[in-house]
């Protein structure tokens, strides 16, 4: 087939036919390191109007800063790095993005093609590598290939289930001569991501949840990459159903609404984990029913009829067997289904689940989330971050690292709106926060971020202070400093008779992070003190200039719960070491 | 367990084949036979698949692969709608007092001789893989001295073909036409 062009052919390297590509692709910021293979691009990026580039300190932070971006603004993050290890470097994030769904390309230059196969210098076979992990990739050794290839990246990586796809271009195809012509229309015989979903299915789903006894909206990422936050608080509010958001779901749907039973899985709430168990509906939105939510799946919501929507038809019965599939864009899901809710209520079927919320509102008033102070009075982290969300506010974005913090930033911080909570939920990527959220600075200049960081994450990344202070992305850094690897060592309290095998890290002592935040050019500041918190809060806001870095040295003993114990089911949740809610108890 | 035989047709392009073989490996399944050849179109490839799995990992395995950009259309083809092939070259040790009974066992399951030798016939055999089974049954007795085969291949029955309506706006090769 013949693929039309809008423009008039141009002559000009391949190196200038790539930048010119992301120009026409939309981009506006690429994050990323030179190196030999990938020189000829940063040649022409030097002179463009459209693309900032951010040059950061080690490939990671690139790739979690293009996720960062792309999760904030919900357009696609792009990364760029030299071939071997600068592209090896990528690995971890791309894995990151193809876990969480994030929109993502990245750019890496290869080897010459004549070299490709010969174990050359900074050769790695990267398309190869990062097969399994990315949606799709490419790699490029014809320059006229280039604007093609670029414009198919961009569309695979943002339609249908978002992830990232990499684009791989051999040197000598960025120096060789070519034409530019930006392709009209795209030809991928295999590649039509169903979004509207069966009319029959939608149907059945509205019979079903206006019948339900014990319904609930199983929220997922998927909601947030659809935009379908107005739809899922419509259909809410319309149905009377209660809503769980999942840990990449926080924020879809308001904490401060009556609705919402908060986070369901391992470390979620006791009334959103035992209300999907007990329930005999769930709606599964843009969601996985991942280990972390499910726990041992065969006892997970034994009594529960499942429909299950997703843009992502292999999603559908992966885990646990769907009764009414439905593969769409959450977004269209969601307005259709509130018109065949509208429908059902019209023929005078309305839910009644007046019994239901009354069990739900007594596990909600009964066990709600909550922490136990230090006999010692050393500063308790959960008290620390509900401070900053308290004082903070709503509007602001955080990003979470990996483990207990990220656990207490998604419990203890009431998130109020999308795109104001961002972390790596599948993967579960110890690093993520610092450059994530100079990702999410940059396509957000205007809101106020906020990094929540363990001191085990914080030494993963830190690296990348040095972009920040520079390149004026003023991000603000609290570490939670327990120094330790904090949910290792909780797992060693709980699972390993108090053995604390290899997760002292000694972060209160080495290193000082406020000399390291100053040293970086941002301002380091410390708090260990309940009464110093608000005020340590405070002034790191006052700061506008450069970034902060606050470093909460805190109880280490504290730990997060509820907790269902991995391969254990979510009936066994309990809400402190050896204790279980007390489900007897009669009001 | 039970076998299925997946039509998988791809794009004719580079790396196809790792995506495929390595999104079985990834997901934990088995194949049993893979082959890959032209079509009527040029831009389009066919995999024939055999694997040894339950329905429910079957669909999921297939789901997955249609999630493959590259991947354009997957076909599950039932035995008793198909038609399913295997070729296989064999090489037997005969003698002068041998060669009369290998040539008849030849012969009675319409194999060829492709290849003599004063100590060794190359008989070359195409058929289901139970038939080919049986072949090599009858003609083990004489010393197998070498044996490959390839995987199968398979098309449905009747007029109609899996690429009509999904391949139609690609130019076909003309002497299909």
């Amino acid at each position: 087939m013949v693929q039309g062009h809008s423009d008039d052919a141009e002559t000009m390297t391949g190196a200038a036919s790539l930048i010119r590509s992301l120009e026409r692709a939309g981009v506006d910021t690429v994050f990323g390191i030179p190196g030999g293979a990938i020189l000829p691009a940063y040649d022409p990026m030097f002179d463009s109007q459209q693309i900032r580039h951010i040059l950061v300190r080690h490939e990671q932070g690139a790739g979690h800063a293009a996720e960062g971006y792309a999760l904030a603004t919900g357009r696609v993050g792009v990364c760029m790095a030299t071939s071997g290890p600068g592209a090896t470097n990528l690995v971890t994030p791309i894995a990151d993005a193809h876990m969480d769904s994030v929109p993502m390309v990245a750019v890496t230059g290869q080897v010459a093609s004549a070299a490709i196969g010969t174990d050359a210098f900074q050769e790695a076979d990267i398309r190869g590598i990062t097969m399994p992990i990315t949606k799709h990739n490419y790699l490029v050794t014809d320059p006229a290939e280039i604007p093609r290839v670029v414009a198919e990246a961009f569309h695979i990586a943002s339609t249908g289930r978002p992830g990232p796809v990499l684009v791989d271009v051999a040197k000598d195809a960025m120096q060789a001569q070519t034409t530019f012509a930006w392709p009209d229309t795209l030809d991928m015989p295999g590649y039509h991501p169903t979004t509207k979903p069966h009319g029959k299915q939608i149907r059945e789903a509205a019979r079903l949840i206006t019948s339900a006894k014990r319904p609930v909206l199983y929220v997922g990422g998927g909601v947030l990459r659809a935009q379908a936050w107005p739809e899922l608080r419509q259909l809410a509010e319309l149905s009377g159903l209660p809503v769980v958001t999942t840990l990449t779901a926080r924020g879809a749907f308001p904490d401060s609404h009556p609705q919402h039973l908060g986070m369901p899985g391992m470390h979620g709430t006791v009334a959103a984990v035992t209300s999907l168990q007990k329930s005999d509906l769930i709606v599964a939105l843009g969601a996985r029913f991942d280990d972390r939510v499910t726990g041992k799946l065969s006892s997970f919501a034994p009594g529960a009829t499942i429909i299950h929507a997703d843009i992502d038809p292999a999603e559908i019965s992966k885990n646990r067997v769907a009764d009414v599939p439905i593969v769409g864009d959450c977004k269209e899901v969601l307005s259709e289904l509130i018109v065949a809710i509208q429908a059902e209520h019209a023929a005078d079927r309305q839910g009644d689940y007046a019994g239901w919320w009354t069990q739900l509102n007594q596990w909600l008033d009964r066990y709600p989330l909550g922490y136990a102070t230090s006999d010692g009075g050393e500063l308790a982290p959960q008290y620390v971050i509900e401070r900053l969300g308290r004082i903070v506010g709503p509007d602001a974005v955080y990003v979470g690292g990996v483990g207990q913090h990220q656990m207490w930033a998604s419990q203890f911080i009431s998130y109020e709106h999308p795109g104001t909570w961002l972390n790596s939920g599948g993967l579960g990527t110890m690093g993520f926060a610092v450059p994530a959220a100079m990702g999410a600075q940059v396509g957000k200049p205007d809101s106020t971020v906020w990094a929540i960081d363990g001191d085990g994450c914080f030494q993963m990344t830190n690296q990348e202070l040095a972009t920040c202070a520079i390149e004026g992305i003023p991000i603000k850094v609290a570490v939670i400093n327990n120094a330790s690897l904090g949910m290792v060592r909780q797992w060693q309290t709980l699972f390993y008779n108090e053995r604390y095998s290899n997760t002292d890290l000694h972060s209160q002592r080495i290193p000082d992070f406020a000399k390291l935040a100053e040293a970086y050019g941002c301002v380091g500041l410390r708090c260990d003190k309940a009464d110093d918190v608000d005020a340590t809060i405070e002034k790191a806001m006052s700061v506008d200039d450069r970034p902060v870095v606050v470093d909460f040295g805190v109880h280490r003993d504290a730990m997060v719960w509820p907790m269902v114990a991995a391969g254990t089911s979510n009936d066994e949740i309990q809400i402190a070491k050896g204790m279980a809610p007390d489900w007897d108890r009669e009001d | 367990m039970s076998k299925h035989t997946l039509s998988v047709l791809v794009e004719n392009k580079p790396g196809v084949l790792a995506r495929i073989a390595a999104l079985f490996s990834r997901r934990g399944f088995n194949i049993d036979s893979l082959s890959v050849g032209p079509t009527e179109y040029p831009s389009v490839s066919r995999m024939t698949v055999v694997v040894d799995v339950e329905d429910s990992p079957l669909e999921q395995v297939t789901k997955q692969l249609n999630k493959l950009v590259n991947v354009i259309k997957i076909v599950e083809l039932e035995p008793t709608a198909s038609v399913q092939r295997e070729l296989l070259l064999l090489k037997v040790r005969t003698d002068n007092e041998t060669r009369p009974h290998i040539l008849q066992t030849v012969e009675l399951f319409r194999a060829k001789v492709i290849d003599v030798a004063t100590d060794a016939v190359t008989i070359e055999a195409t058929g289901s893989t139970d038939k080919l089974e049986a072949l090599l049954r009858v003609l083990e007795p004489y010393g197998i001295r070498e044996l490959v085969q390839s995987g199968v291949v398979a098309v449905g029955r009747g007029a109609r073909s899996i690429t009509d309506r999904t391949l139609r706006p690609l130019e076909r090769l003309d002497r299909t036409a």
